[in-house]
């Protein structure tokens, strides 16, 4: 948390003139279940990106990669999973009940708790 | 040239709403406003109502807009642009300040829009502001704890309308703002919903260029409302469509079109049987509830056909 | 070269908001506000200003506009009354908040219910804790004075909070006088132009307005607004003496009229002063040393200049056209604040409330003079017969 500050020393009015300094926000606590990257290769779809309610999904927009997640931020509601379309290869390929942490998935969802470098 | 509406051009745009909100995991609204923000290349100057999106974003002393931004009121945010909206031509004209193509959007809440922002809402199109209004409709009162509005579905449990022993849940159909809208002839009126990204981004992008005031509904999934998993924010948004509880179509300068089509159009149950908040109209005692709401649905669904000219 | 017309209270403030050229008006019809915005309609429609006019769907809506385009940083205007200002509430708190240096004409007119068209202060007053710096007016020429004064007393980086010009409904709005209207050139050079130090418009360094805050930051929040309160009481006299200077004229927090000797005052607001004025030289040629106190700046409350203008008299009484119903004896809003003034500063006066004119209830030449006889009782026998007389009520 930044340092409290007095009121000769905040901008007036309430304005913030700091546009997008939410970022400094961890909101990354949050998460019970991480994203991580399983077996299936990404295809660079970006639909986890477009999806991705706050804006977590981390792409290299000149080689156009998705890079990974920002555990910083990422609240781990798992729509990146649920979007992604490798995913959904997956699973329909599997013909059983695929496990949110199946390892074989492209994005997998792994508790936080049980996650393991 | 406006930037290709293909993900692989939309990662380049700049990010207008930040990572750090405090919006539920999973929540609907910010997958809105990124794909409203994300279709519209010029300059942006935005308005929101309260609700849980201006709360949950702009926690002082940190704000996750990257562009201009505004919050005023609950019922105020079509008024508050239009003021806006106003000292920008009027500077413009004086030459006081130069003309950069802005485009001016307000955000509400169903309750700040069906509801409380009506009348505001419709003042400000009727005086012929240029202004986009985006609804996100998640269907009750959400930031203050779920309760009904009128653009609750019938049925549904909140925490006005609860599902108790003798009432089970909201008792009227959804108030069809979309077509109140459409009613006020202004230049662009349409329904969206995020599943359908590219359909919702070119419906901006028309909004915007309408050269008058528009507004588009979009559907926005709360699960802390609606109570599903965080992750079937999509697949249940697509259901909504899908089932015709929530069509996606345009009115543009009159013309009704459906611009998306189901190709097998599913019962409203599917679409009900996934959220915690319609369990109870799966009682026995309660079928004749999810029977009204799918012939309400189908009369609107026909309706809607005929003004599309494709009954 | 300045000129004499005869004019309205309104039709004065429109000819000021003509002068002045704000960017934006967002403004509504209602009685006695309306002829205002008809009039500068009117100039709009002749292209005599460059005003972009917002004809709002409401009174909350005027206001709503007019908050988003102070931020946008435009000069900005509205007026209304009563339930029209009733209708802005929550705005109206907003506007100051936000620190939007928004001017406003409030012509004043009783509160519903029973609905009722004239005149009191009952709107005004139940915006004394919003915010806004508020300013009273005798009759047009004040009104048209103050007016041209509050864009420099709002915008002003010290302040930045908006500003209420107050004149009494009918009696002053629509009462035609004769009043001196400056050059406009002259007009637009005083007030000159608005640099706002923030704008929504500024794409380039996006800002947000109006986020949530908490108890971490919200106070904060207030005290500034304290703070500027404090700074206008200073920017208003210098405002005032700039304008004496170029225009001839005296303003100040208040005027005393015949009250250096006096021994015992009346307090006063808005067009009633006026009345009481002429009840003042009427007395005084009976020998009668009886004097006037018109506050002419409510907030901020300059309490200390008041108390040092009245504390050699033996009595004060306070006239007031509205009721704080419920306060101590149901007194009136100007009546306990300046009674609290006074014991606050150690100056113990014997003082009485007289509410009046509630509702457009007229008020007459002799009662006025009856007060004044009350108040020559009470400085002889040091005791106040009632502490709140509600003047001319039938029983
Ligand atoms: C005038 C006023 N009345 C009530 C409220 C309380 N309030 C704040 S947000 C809200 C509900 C917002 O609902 P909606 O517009 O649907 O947005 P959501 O929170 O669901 O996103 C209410 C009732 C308020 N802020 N202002
Ligand atoms: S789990 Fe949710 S928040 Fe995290 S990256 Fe995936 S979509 Fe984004
Ligand atoms: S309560 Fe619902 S609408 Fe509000 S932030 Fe949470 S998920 Fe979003
Ligand atoms: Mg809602």
């Amino acid at each position: 948390m930044a340092e409290l500050k007095g009121w000769r020393d905040i901008p007036i009015g309430g304005m913030i003139l700091e546009a997008g300094n939410a970022v400094q926000y961890p909101t990354g606590t949050w998460r019970a279940f991480r994203p991580v990257f399983g077996e299936a290769k990404c295809i660079h779809c970006f639909t986890c990106w477009l999806y991705c309610p706050d804006s977590s999904i981390l792409v290299d927009p000149e080689n156009e990669k998705m890079l990974g997640f920002d555990l910083e931020h990422c609240k781990g509601c798992g729509i990146c999973a649920a979007v992604c379309p490798v995913n959904a290869k997956v699973q329909r390929e599997a013909g059983e009940t695929v496990e949110r942490d199946d390892p074989r998935l492209c994005i997998r969802m792994v508790e936080e708790g049980k996650f393991q470098e | 040239m406006a930037t290709k509406l293909a993900l692989k051009e939309l990662i380049k745009q700049p990010m207008r709403l930040t990572p750090g909100h405090r919006l539920c995991a999973g929540c609907g609204a910010s997958i809105v406003v990124r794909q409203v923000l994300m279709a519209i290349d010029d300059p942006v100057v935005v308005t929101n109502a309260t609700g849980c999106l201006e709360v949950a974003t702009t926690i002082y002393p940190y704000t996750a807009w990257n562009v201009p931004w505004m919050h005023n009121a609950f019922e105020n945010a079509a008024s508050t642009i239009s003021g806006i909206e106003a000292a920008y031509r009027a500077l413009v004209r004086q030459g006081k300040i130069p003309e950069r193509n802005v485009k001016f959007i307000a955000f509400g809440g169903d309750g700040g829009t069906y509801d409380i922002g009506l009348q505001a809402l419709s003042g400000a199109v009727e005086r012929g502001h240029q202004f986009l209004y985006i609804c996100y409709d998640n269907g009750a009162y959400m930031n203050t704890g779920i309760q009904r509005s009128s653009a609750t579905p019938m049925g549904a449990h909140t925490t006005t309308s609860p599902a108790g022993k003798k009432i089970p849940g909201k008792q009227q159909f959804r108030k069809d703002l979309t077509a109140i809208m459409a009613a006020h002839g202004i230049p662009y009126v349409a329904q969206a919903a995020p599943s359908h990204w590219r359909d919702l981004m070119k419906k901006v992008r028309k909004a915007v260029d309408c050269g008058g005031p528009a507004f588009i509904n979009i559907l926005s999934s709360c699960n802390r409302g609606w109570r599903h998993a965080t992750d079937e924010t999509i697949d249940i948004t697509q259901l909504a469509v899908d089932t015709c509880y929530w069509p996606l179509y345009e009115v543009e300068d009159g013309e009704w079109r459906l611009t998306y089509k189901p190709k097998e159009k599913k019962p409203v149950e599917e679409w009900l049987k996934r959220q915690g908040r319609f369990r109870h109209l799966f009682r026995p005692e309660n079928r004749h509830i999810i029977d009204e709401l799918q012939a309400e649905v189908d009369r609107r669904w026909e309706r809607l056909l005929r003004l599309c000219g494709e009954a | 070269m300045s000129k004499f017309e005869a004019l309205t209270g309104n039709d004065a403030v429109a000819t000021a908001m003509r002068q002045i050229n704000p960017d934006v008006v967002a403004a509504y019809p209602i009685t006695p506000q309306t002829s205002t915005v008809q009039k500068f309609s009117e100039f709009v429609a002749d292209g005599l200003v460059d005003t972009e006019f917002v004809t709002v769907e409401s009174e909350h809506s005027a206001m709503s506009a007019c908050v988003g385009a102070a931020a946008a940083g435009a000069r900005v205007m509205t007026a209304t009354s009563a339930n029209g200002l009733a209708l802005m509430w929550e705005i109206v708190y907003i506007a100051a908040s936000n620190r939007l240096p928004i001017v406003m004409s409030l012509v004043n007119r009783a509160l519903s219910a029973p609905i009722n068209i004239h005149c009191d202060h009952s709107d005004v007053m139940g915006m004394r804790d919003s915010g806004w710096i508020i300013l009273f007016s005798e009759n047009a020429q004040e009104a048209y004075d103050n007016f041209i004064q509050a864009v420099r007393i709002a915008e002003h980086p010290d302040v930045l909070l908006p500003v209420a010009v107050c004149q009494d409904g009918f009696i002053t709005s629509h009462g035609m006088e004769r009043v001196e209207i400056y050059d406009d050139d002259e007009v637009k050079a005083f007030v000159g132009e608005y640099r706002p130090q923030w704008s929504i418009l500024d794409i380039d360094h996006p800002k947000t307005y109006g986020p949530l805050d908490f108890y971490d930051y919200y106070y904060e929040h207030k005290r500034q607004q304290v703070e500027a309160m404090e700074n206008a009481l200073r920017v208003i006299q210098e405002v005032a003496e700039e304008f004496n200077r170029k225009f001839n004229r005296t303003y100040g927090l208040f005027e005393a009229y015949r009250l250096d000797d006096a021994e015992v005052a009346v307090v006063v607001v808005n067009s009633t002063a006026g009345t009481a004025k002429a009840v003042v030289d009427q007395l005084r040629a009976e020998g009668l040393r009886v004097g006037l106190l018109k506050p002419r700046v409510f907030r901020p409350f300059p309490a200390k200049e008041l108390v040092d203008a009245l504390r050699h008299l033996k009595a004060v009484a306070v006239m007031d056209r509205a009721i704080s119903f419920g306060s101590m004896n149901n007194a009136s809003p100007l009546f306990l604040e300046l009674a609290a003034a006074m014991t606050l500063h150690g100056v113990q006066i014997p003082m009485a409330d007289y509410v009046f004119g509630l509702g457009g209830r007229d008020i007459l030449p002799r009662e006025i003079e009856s007060v004044y006889r009350d108040m020559l009782r009470t400085a002889e026998t040091g005791q106040v017969e009632r502490m709140v007389t509600y003047l001319s009520v039938r029983e």
